[in-house]
């Protein structure tokens, strides 16, 4: 108290606050998207300072990214089913079934009944395809029921949460499925599954251009029917800075390198002789990361530029408006449960590639995880509202909690209890700044 | 029908056959009878007033002709033709626009998104084309509300003239040719109520035929060719607007009265 009387605003405050608010306009950025940026920041300044600079590191930062995607690839799912103003409790379920199946697709199916070496590379081809099938069917059983059943996605996907975990139960009789396909474990990262360092310039550079095009292009759509553009050194920040960020990410996950055990291995299976230090071989990218920004991408297009995503929004914000507006509000819904299928897929062999395993309780909780991830980036219970680079930064957030409390070696149950509240404050702060026309 | 034949007030119809009718309608929710055996039509160039006080079952009666919903039974026919009328697509490909009393925005997107919702503009590969959407309605409004600016902003943020001014250029954008306003000025000002007076003349002009709702005669009794009262979910009858004076109509709404029934003492009762 005393301290805000003792420091009252300095004339030279007021300006300077009020030109950097113009610049800010004028860079015309989601706000929220900036707000949440800004909040990952802080989370991620506290863990390194408390923990003494362990945090910030390319191996931590790396492992986050690999550890937040299959959350993320969930969450972008999520969104659009909250959007339309459902809930899918099945998710984490969902993940389980499907990653035992595709498992068992090449651990067992394809080498005993149709004889072929669980070595084939192009198993993971057929496991993938089969996962993503059977999820697309799981979520589009859910989806009809939800959508011409009439019954609410609360419980229909209630009854799934149960559903699908107890098949695995009854199937799986408490076994564990293991090892994997070998290309098929590169779905789930490690030091293998990952771009290394040419590759992962490279898809940097291609996103800088990409960053790039759609500036340039989004410039000239608007100039073509004479509508107001940014400011040219407005446009040059945008792209300079996201192709800076870019390049800053591909050059710390480049700056991971492999565990020396395993570069030795290396070198010793090459022929390489190592240098005194031990030999450097940089991870890159991590390929779980990669599909987790494929997807991201497509969600976003699919969220935006396409028509079916227009409906989803249209039908959380009024669906009699959708309804009058001669949108087959049904199979909208529907189609929202089969991507979140295809996605749990997508997910589950991220998950079941980095266990290099399927295992019963595989998925257990993520529901909660995935729901979250999506709330605290910015998608709204009461529908319409919520975005797809939103849900995939939630789901750093969450990551980025959790593994920093573990750095901190805060125990399992407290760092439960401070997600929940941050959740809970997260949501309560949002909708506060909602109320005041934000 | 055999109403229309015992009172000399009541309205001929015009020649040819009628760009649409509705035909012995009956709508009902569970037990509440919205509209019982209700037969109203319409020709090109023509506005035809439908009045009747708050829950008469004017909204309920135009929702069949929108597809918003289907009656449990009459017939639906466009220039002359049964045809089904199932949901709103088959309404508006038949060239039957509607601005809904509750103007049906979807509150989170904006302008252009809403004037073309349901029927987005796509390039070559489909994907949404909001510039060009965005130019057309801005197109639009330039003719219905000049002093529109918030393209970018979601509908939710506009005041009630603006919203309802979106909802309007969704309906006169497609090229309607039958054009339903249910209460389309309940939420403007004397100006913008005057622009949209301004724009249902424009709009006859241009041959099309406009089916205008309210629960006051004063708002449609100068506009309209014909006027149609309803009362407690049953027609009392369709006059010609220059046979009848506004105190007339008044006890069709209110008493279900027929203009030549009308006696003094109902008279007195109305302004009572
Ligand atoms: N969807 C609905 N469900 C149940 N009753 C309805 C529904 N829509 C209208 N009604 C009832 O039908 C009657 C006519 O309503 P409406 O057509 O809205 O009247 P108006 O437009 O003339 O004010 C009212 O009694 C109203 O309560
Ligand atoms: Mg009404």
């Amino acid at each position: 108290m005393s301290e805000a009387q003792t420091a009252p605003p300095t004339t030279s405050g007021q300006p300077t606050g009020r030109s950097w608010r113009t610049a800010l306009r004028a860079l015309e950025l989601d706000t929220r998207l900036l707000g949440m940026i800004g909040a990952l920041a802080v989370i991620w300044l506290f863990f390194n300072f408390v923990s003494g600079g362990n945090f910030l590191t390319p191996r931590n930062l790396w492992n986050l990214s690999v550890q937040s995607s299959s959350i993320a690839i969930m969450a972008t799912g999520m969104v659009l089913i909250i959007v339309s103003r459902n809930i899918d409790l099945s998710v984490g379920s969902m993940l389980g079934l499907l990653g035992y199946t595709m498992a068992m697709v090449q651990v067992n199916w394809l080498p005993n009944v149709l004889g072929v070496s669980y070595h084939e590379p192009y198993i993971w081809v057929v496991a993938l395809l089969v996962g993503l099938v059977m999820g697309a069917v799981i979520g589009g059983i859910t989806g009809f029921i939800v959508s011409y059943g009439g019954v609410p996605s609360f419980i229909v996907t209630l009854g799934g949460l149960l559903v699908w975990r107890g098949l695995i139960f009854r199937y799986a009789q408490g076994q564990t499925l293991a090892p994997l396909n070998e290309t098929f474990q590169l779905f789930g990262g490690g030091p293998k599954g990952a771009l290394g360092d040419v590759a992962s310039w490279v898809l940097g550079l291609l996103a800088c251009a990409g960053i790039v095009y759609t500036l340039w292009s989004g410039r000239r759509r608007k100039r073509r029917y004479g509508f107001p553009v940014r400011a040219m050194w407005a446009e040059v920040v945008v792209g300079v800075v996201g192709c800076v960020v870019v390049l800053v990410a591909v050059w710390v996950a480049n700056s991971y390198s492999w565990p020396e055990a395993l570069a030795t291995q290396y070198a010793v299976e090459h022929g390489i002789t190592e240098p005194p230090g031990g030999l450097i071989i940089p991870t890159g990218i991590a390929i779980p990361v990669v599909v987790m920004l494929g997807v991201g991408l497509v969600m976003t297009y699919i969220a935006t530029r396409r028509r079916f995503g227009r409906y989803v929004y249209a039908i959380g914000g009024n669906p009699d408006a959708a309804e009058l507006g001669g949108i087959n509000v049904r199979r909208t819904i529907m189609l929202t449960f089969v991507l979140m299928g295809i996605l749990a897929a997508v997910s589950a062999a991220v998950q079941t590639a980095r266990l290099n395993a399927a295992v019963t309780n595989l998925g257990v909780q993520n529901e909660l995880d995935v729901i979250s991830a999506a709330v605290i980036g910015g998608t709204s219970f009461a529908g319409g509202i919520g975005t797809i680079p939103g849900a995939i930064l939630g789901a750093f957030v969450m990551q980025s909690l959790r593994s920093g409390m573990l750095l901190l070696n805060v125990d399992s149950p407290t760092q439960d209890i401070v997600v929940g509240m941050v959740l809970v404050a997260a949501v309560g702060f949002d909708s506060y700044v909602r109320r005041r026309g934000g | 029908m055999t109403i229309e034949m015992q009172v000399p007030a009541l309205a001929p119809t015009p020649a040819g056959p009628p760009l649409a009718e509705l035909r012995n309608i009956y709508v009902a929710f569970g037990g509440v009878h919205a509209v019982e055996d209700v037969t109203v039509d319409l020709h090109a160039g023509e506005v035809v007033g439908l009045v009747g006080g708050n829950g008469a079952g004017k909204s309920t009666l135009i929702r069949v002709l929108s597809g918003a919903h289907t009656a449990d039974s009459g017939e639906v026919l466009i220039n002359g033709q049964r045809v089904e009328i199932r949901n709103p697509r088959d309404a508006k490909a038949l060239g039957i626009e509607t601005i809904y009393q509750t103007l049906a925005l979807a509150d989170n997107i904006d302008a252009a998104g809403n004037v073309f919702l349901g029927r987005e503009l796509q390039s070559r590969l489909g994907s949404l084309d909001d510039a060009a959407m965005e130019s057309a309605t801005r197109n639009v409004m330039g003719r219905l509300n000049p002093r529109f600016r918030n393209f970018k902003t979601p509908v939710k943020s506009l005041s009630g003239g603006q919203r309802q001014s979106v909802a309007i250029a969704r309906a006169v954008h497609f090229n309607a040719k039958i054009l339903i306003m249910d209460e389309p000025t309940a939420a403007l000002g004397p100006a913008e109520t005057a622009q949209v007076r301004e724009l249902v003349m424009q709009l006859k002009a241009e041959g099309i035929g406009i089916f205008l709702i309210s629960h006051d005669i004063h708002d449609v009794y100068d506009l309209s060719d014909r006027i149609s009262v309803m009362l407690q979910g049953k027609l009392v009858g369709t006059v010609r607007k220059e046979r009848v004076t506004k105190d007339e109509v008044l006890a069709m709404i209110i008493m279900g009265k027929q203009p030549g029934d009308v006696t003094q003492s109902d008279l007195e009762e109305l302004h009572g």
